[in-house]
C-alpha cells in the first residue's frame, strides 16, 4: 500500500467533498475516516482508482455522519447523492486548503496540526506522536482549529506568507515518532511550489532542501550534535544540495528578495564550501545584512555577529555581539565561541558552562557542556 | 504494577559521593554519562517498565493568583537555596524493591574519572486510583 500516494490525495478529496456541498469540517472528518479505512483495506485489496475510491468512501462517510447528525437533531438531511453538484473545473482545492489551514485566526500550533492533517493526510495519532502529546489532546486541538475556521469561505484567497511560516515551523520540529516532520514539510512545500509561482515559496523549499542535505552529518552515531565546522561533508546529500541551489537560483533571478531566499543563500554558501575553511564568510555576512534589513530579526543579528567573527576576526564578532541583547537565545554560546577564537579559553569555558545551563534542548546542553569540559581539561594541563 | 517517580535534583538533595561539576569532567566522561542515561532509558523501554522521562531547565519562577482582574504575581528567579528539580523518570514496575533497584542503577551513572556519581535520587510512589473491590 502506498501511504505516500494516499496522503497526496487527501487534500484533493477534501476539496471535492467541499465542492459537492460538504462544509470543510465535515469533509475533513470524512476524509480522515476514509484514510484510516484505506490504510486498513488497501494492503489486501488495492483499488484500481485510488482517488475514486477515496472520493466514494469519503462521501459515503460524510453522508452517514450528516444523516446521524440530522437524526440526532430530528430534521431532514439536506445533502444527498441526488443533489451532488458536478465537480468544478480548474479550481485548485489543495492550494485553498493550504490557505485555510494556515488562516491568520489560528494559533501557530493549531495551524500546524490542521495543515498536517488536512493537507498532509496524516492521522491524528501520527501528529500526536510527532509532537509528543496524547492523541486526545491533539484531536481536541484539531477540532478547535476547525471550529475557528468554520466561518471562512473555502475559496477565499489567502496569504502565502502565513502558509510559509506554518511549513517552516513543521520543518524545524525535526523528527520523532514514526513521522519525519522535516521530510513531510519538504513534501508539502514542494507541492505548494508546484502550485504557485512565488519566489519565497521557492526560497523556503531551497532552504529546507539545503538544510535537510546536511542532516546525516549533523548528529554523531551516539546522537550528539556535530557543529557545522566539524561535520563530515562527504555525508552531505549532494543531490538535495544541487536541487536546493537550482531552486534558489531560479527564485533569485526574479529579483524579489525575501527572508527565505536570503536564508537559503546563506545555506547554499555553506553547502558550496568543500571544507569549513573554504567558507566564503564575507558573502555570508552580506547575506545576513540583507536578512537583517528584510526582517530586523534579533536572531539574524546574532548569527550575523558570529559570521562577522569569521569574516573579520573574533574581536569584530564580539563587538557586533556587544550591541545585542544578552538575553537573546544562544547569545552566551556565541560569546563563548568568539572568546575561544580570540584566545581566551578561561572566559570561553565559563561562558560555555553558563550557556549549557540555559540551553533549550538536551543535545545542545550536552554539546555546550562538552565544550566547557574540553577547555577546562586543556587548562588543567 | 506500580508507578514510581525517580526525581533528580540540581540542588536540594544531599551531596553525591563523586561530586564534581560536569564542566570539570573530560569531554569523554560527559559523553559516557550521556550514553549511560540513554542506554538506561532504552533498556527500561525494552523491559516494559519505562513510562516517561523529561529534563527540566534550571530556570523557573514561582507564580500565584493575585485576585480577579489582576495579572498573576511572579516571584523569581528561584533563590539559590531552593530545592531545584533537574528532571524525572516515571517507571512502572512490579514492586517497590524493583523501583529502588532501578534508582540505584541510575545513580551509578558515570561521572568524573569515569567513576559512578553515587547521586542521591528521590523515589516517590504515585497515588493510584481506588481499587474496584474495596472490601
Amino acid at each position: 500500500m502506498d501511504e505516500a500516494l494516499l496522503r497526496t490525495l487527501a487534500p484533493t478529496v477534501i476539496g471535492t467533498l467541499v465542492r459537492r456541498g460538504a462544509d470543510f469540517t465535515a469533509a475533513e472528518d470524512a476524509v480522515q475516516d476514509a484514510l484510516v479505512e484505506a490504510v486498513r483495506v488497501w494492503r489486501d485489496d488495492p483499488p484500481r482508482d485510488p482517488k475514486g475510491w477515496l472520493v466514494t468512501v469519503s462521501w459515503r462517510k460524510f453522508l452517514d455522519a450528516a444523516r446521524a447528525d440530522a437524526s440526532r437533531r430530528h430534521r431532514e438531511v439536506r445533502v444527498d447523492d441526488e443533489t451532488m453538484p458536478a465537480a468544478g473545473e480548474g479550481v485548485d482545492d489543495t492550494l485553498q486548503l493550504y490557505f485555510l489551514c494556515a488562516h491568520p485566526s489560528l494559533t501557530p500550533a493549531s495551524a500546524v496540526a490542521l495543515t498536517l492533517r488536512a493537507v498532509g493526510g496524516l492521522t491524528t495519532r501520527q501528529i500526536a506522536q510527532a509532537y509528543l502529546v496524547p492523541e486526545a489532546t491533539m484531536a481536541q486541538r484539531i477540532s478547535r482549529a476547525k471550529r475557528t475556521v468554520s466561518g471562512v469561505r473555502f475559496n477565499q484567497p489567502g496569504d502565502v506568507a502565513t502558509v510559509l511560516r506554518v511549513l517552516y515551523l513543521v520543518f524545524n520540529e525535526g523528527y520523532s515518532g514514526d513521522v519525519d516532520l522535516a521530510a513531510e514539510a519538504i513534501r508539502l512545500t514542494r507541492q505548494l511550489a508546484a502550485k504557485t509561482n512565488h519566489e519565497e515559496v521557492a526560497g523556503l523549499l531551497a532552504l529546507m532542501l539545503l538544510h535537510h542535505a546536511r542532516r546525516p552529518a549533523r548528529t554523531g552515531p551516539d546522537g550528539r550534535l556535530v557543529p557545522l565546522a566539524e561535520q563530515d561533508r562527504s555525508l552531505w546529500n549532494t543531490r538535495l544540495i544541487a536541487e536546493g541551489v537550482d531552486v534558489l537560483q531560479t527564485a533569485l533571478t526574479r529579483d524579489r528578495l525575501g527572508e527565505f531566499q536570503a536564508q537559503a543563500a546563506i545555506a547554499a554558501l555553506h553547502a558550496d564550501a568543500r571544507t569549513a575553511e573554504a567558507t566564503d564568510w564575507v558573502q555570508i555576512v552580506e547575506w545576513y545584512d540583507e536578512l537583517v534589513r528584510l526582517t530586523d530579526n534579533p536572531v539574524a543579528r546574532l548569527n550575523r555577529a558570529v559570521a562577522v567573527g569569521e569574516a573579520d576576526g573574533p574581536r569584530a564578532g564580539l563587538a557586533a555581539l556587544a550591541t545585542l541583547d544578552p538575553a537573546l537565545p544562544r547569545h552566551t554560546a556565541a560569546a563563548a565561541y568568539l572568546h575561544e577564537r580570540d584566545g581566551d579559553p578561561v572566559t570561553a569555558a565559563r561562558l560555555y558552562a553558563e550557556a549549557a545551563r540555559s540551553a533549550p534542548n538536551l543535545p545542545e546542553r550536552d554539546h555546550l557542556t562538552r565544550q566547557a569540559a574540553r577547555l577546562n581539561a586543556q587548562l588543567r594541563r | 504494577m506500580a508507578k514510581y517517580l525517580l526525581l533528580k535534583h540540581y540542588r536540594g538533595a544531599p551531596a553525591s559521593v563523586n561530586d564534581v561539576p560536569m564542566d570539570q569532567w573530560t569531554p569523554e566522561e560527559v559523553s559516557a554519562h550521556v550514553q549511560y542515561m540513554q542506554d538506561f532509558a532504552a533498556r527500561l523501554e525494552g523491559t516494559g517498565e519505562f513510562v516517561d522521562g523529561q529534563a527540566l531547565s534550571p530556570e523557573g519562577t514561582f507564580v500565584r493568583y493575585d485576585g480577579a482582574g489582576r495579572p498573576p504575581v511572579t516571584d523569581g528567579p528561584f533563590a539559590e537555596t531552593k530545592d531545584l528539580i533537574a528532571g524525572w523518570m516515571v517507571i512502572d514496575v512490579e514492586n517497590y524493591e524493583r523501583a529502588l533497584e532501578l534508582a540505584g542503577e541510575l545513580s551509578a551513572a558515570p561521572g568524573a574519572g569515569g567513576k559512578p556519581i553515587h547521586e542521591w535520587l528521590e523515589v516517590r510512589p504515585f497515588l493510584t486510583a481506588p481499587p474496584t473491590i474495596s472490601d
